[in-house]
């Protein structure tokens, strides 16, 4: 399935009540690819990134125009079924957001809230996830503790366990690893190599490295538009514009 | 200015150090070998180990900056071609060294005139130290075309070393006895010659860095009509 583009965007202007913070955006992505988005605070990139999955639905004021197309549909069609589209693209935040359950229960929820019920099956997911998300060695023997007793670093794989869990293509991450010391970086970074072999990434990065590091692609927003968008090799080598050269070089402003 | 502009000034600062000095270096050779100057050929033998000193300073620095600053795009093509600009000087400096030593040790008299007038060594020298000029203020200016016209003038040093075999040889079959010693004076025509290879790579080096584009094993012949004028 190389170069099949799974995430479409046509289009897309976005506005918050009067603030036009995404102004006419068109970019495809492969699936099994890496795209990172960079760019400076209130670019748009996060919002770009929310709107991927809907999750700016019930922003109040919130309006967007142009087409977001997921596997080909257009996820803001009517009859779209968000909780439907949020299986098929799950997210991970800055900071982890465990629920104040066990472990175990954390990658279980969101298969019991879809129906499942057959306990060996939610145990073989679990188990599947968390080994998904790098973090089976450590929590194996405790998978019945509380999930806050767990390290910053490995509650936010636990929260990428908690999103695999229920099988998307698409994971959105917004700034996975801000919140993280560099071990448990790397640890996240190490993941996302992986995990491209099943899903396709989007992450929302303010450290360049890191965008060097992990993306496929590189897209560089700046006041609501994107600015470029190539291989992140081309981007971080000689980039075609001055706006991106100068930010990722940190001679902005 | 930002601290990366500070750090890439005194980078360029330190090259330029290393820049003049092995211009030095490959003037004096110049001059040595013609007006067989052995004074200043020993001022070019014992000069050598401060060329050698200084490309371990703009290294360090180099490496410094990279390890620090995480350079990207335009920064990070500048300090690699740097990196490579420092190699190719020290090399160059390494040459007017080997001119230096044969001046030193092995040359016994000045080059006949009608022998250099038909080396064109003159011409020779003058190319180079051109060539020499011309890379430095392509690289201070971030001028590629200007950088590019360094290859064509290559072309010229290229072509007073293949003649000169002919006129070597036939100089050798009427003073048989100065063999050795026009051996010696073709091998200064070949290091001549290697320095404008060497002038060549920077060249390429300053274009990589100012477009980003890669001139190495590409035919001369090849690059667009205006970058060979």
């Amino acid at each position: 399935m190389e170069n099949q583009t799974i995430i479409s965007a046509q289009g897309v202007n976005f506005w918050y009540g009067d603030y036009h913070a995404l102004r006419d955006i068109s970019l495809d992505m492969e699936a099994h690819t890496v795209t990172a988005f960079i760019g400076p605070s209130g670019c748009g990139k996060s919002t770009f990134l929310r709107l991927l999955n809907r999750m700016n639905d019930l922003v109040d004021g919130a309006r967007l125009e142009g087409r977001i197309l997921i596997e080909g549909e257009d996820i803001y069609a009517r009859g779209v079924m968000v909780d439907e589209l949020r299986k098929r693209v799950g997210m991970v935040f800055q900071k982890p957001n465990p629920f104040p359950k066990t472990i175990f229960e954390n990658i279980a929820y969101g298969l019991r809230v879809n129906g499942v019920r057959d306990k060996a099956f939610i145990e073989s997911r679990v188990e599947e996830s968390l080994k998904g998300a790098a973090l089976w060695g450590e929590v194996k023997d405790k998978l019945k503790k509380p999930a806050f007793e767990l390290s910053g670093g490995q509650q936010q794989r636990l929260c990428i366990a908690r999103a695999l869990a229920v099988q998307p293509s698409i994971l959105l991450m917004d700034e996975p690893a801000s919140a993280l010391d560099p071990i448990s970086t790397s640890k996240i970074e190490e993941l996302i190599y992986e995990l491209k072999t099943e899903y396709t990434i989007v992450i929302v990065t303010h450290n360049m490295q890191q965008a060097a590091r992990v993306s496929d692609r590189t897209a560089f927003f700046y006041l609501g538009e994107l600015i470029e968008y190539d291989e992140t090799k081309k981007i971080f080598l000689n980039p075609e514009k001055a706006q991106t050269q100068n930010y990722i070089t940190g001679r902005f402003g | 200015m930002k601290q990366t502009e500070i750090e890439i000034k005194a980078l360029k600062s330190r090259l330029a150090d290393m820049w003049s000095l092995v211009e030095q270096q490959v003037r004096k050779s110049f001059e040595a070998v013609t007006a067989f100057d052995q004074d200043l050929a020993h001022e070019i033998i014992s000069r050598e180990k401060s060329v050698n000193a200084q490309e371990l300073v703009v290294d360090h620095h180099c490496e410094n900056f990279i390890a620090l600053f995480n350079p990207v795009a335009v920064d990070l093509r500048f300090v690699l071609s740097l990196l490579k600009i420092n190699n190719n000087l020290e090399r160059i400096g390494d040459f007017a060294e080997s001119i230096a030593l044969f001046v030193a040790h092995n040359q016994t008299k000045a080059i006949a005139p009608e022998l250099a007038k038909q080396l064109q060594l003159k011409r020779m020298f003058d190319t180079v130290l051109k060539m020499m000029e011309q890379a430095r203020t392509a690289l201070a200016k971030e001028d590629s075309r200007l950088a590019s016209r360094v290859l064509g003038l290559d072309d010229v040093v290229d072509l007073i070393h293949r003649d000169a075999v002919p006129v070597l040889a036939a100089y050798i079959t009427a003073h048989p006895d100065e063999t050795v010693e026009v051996m010696g004076i073709h091998n200064v025509v070949r290091r001549v010659e290697r320095m404008g290879d060497r002038l060549s790579n920077i060249a390429e080096d300053v274009v990589f860095y100012v477009d980003a584009k890669e001139l190495r094993h590409t035919a001369y012949t090849q690059l667009p009509k205006e970058e060979k004028n």
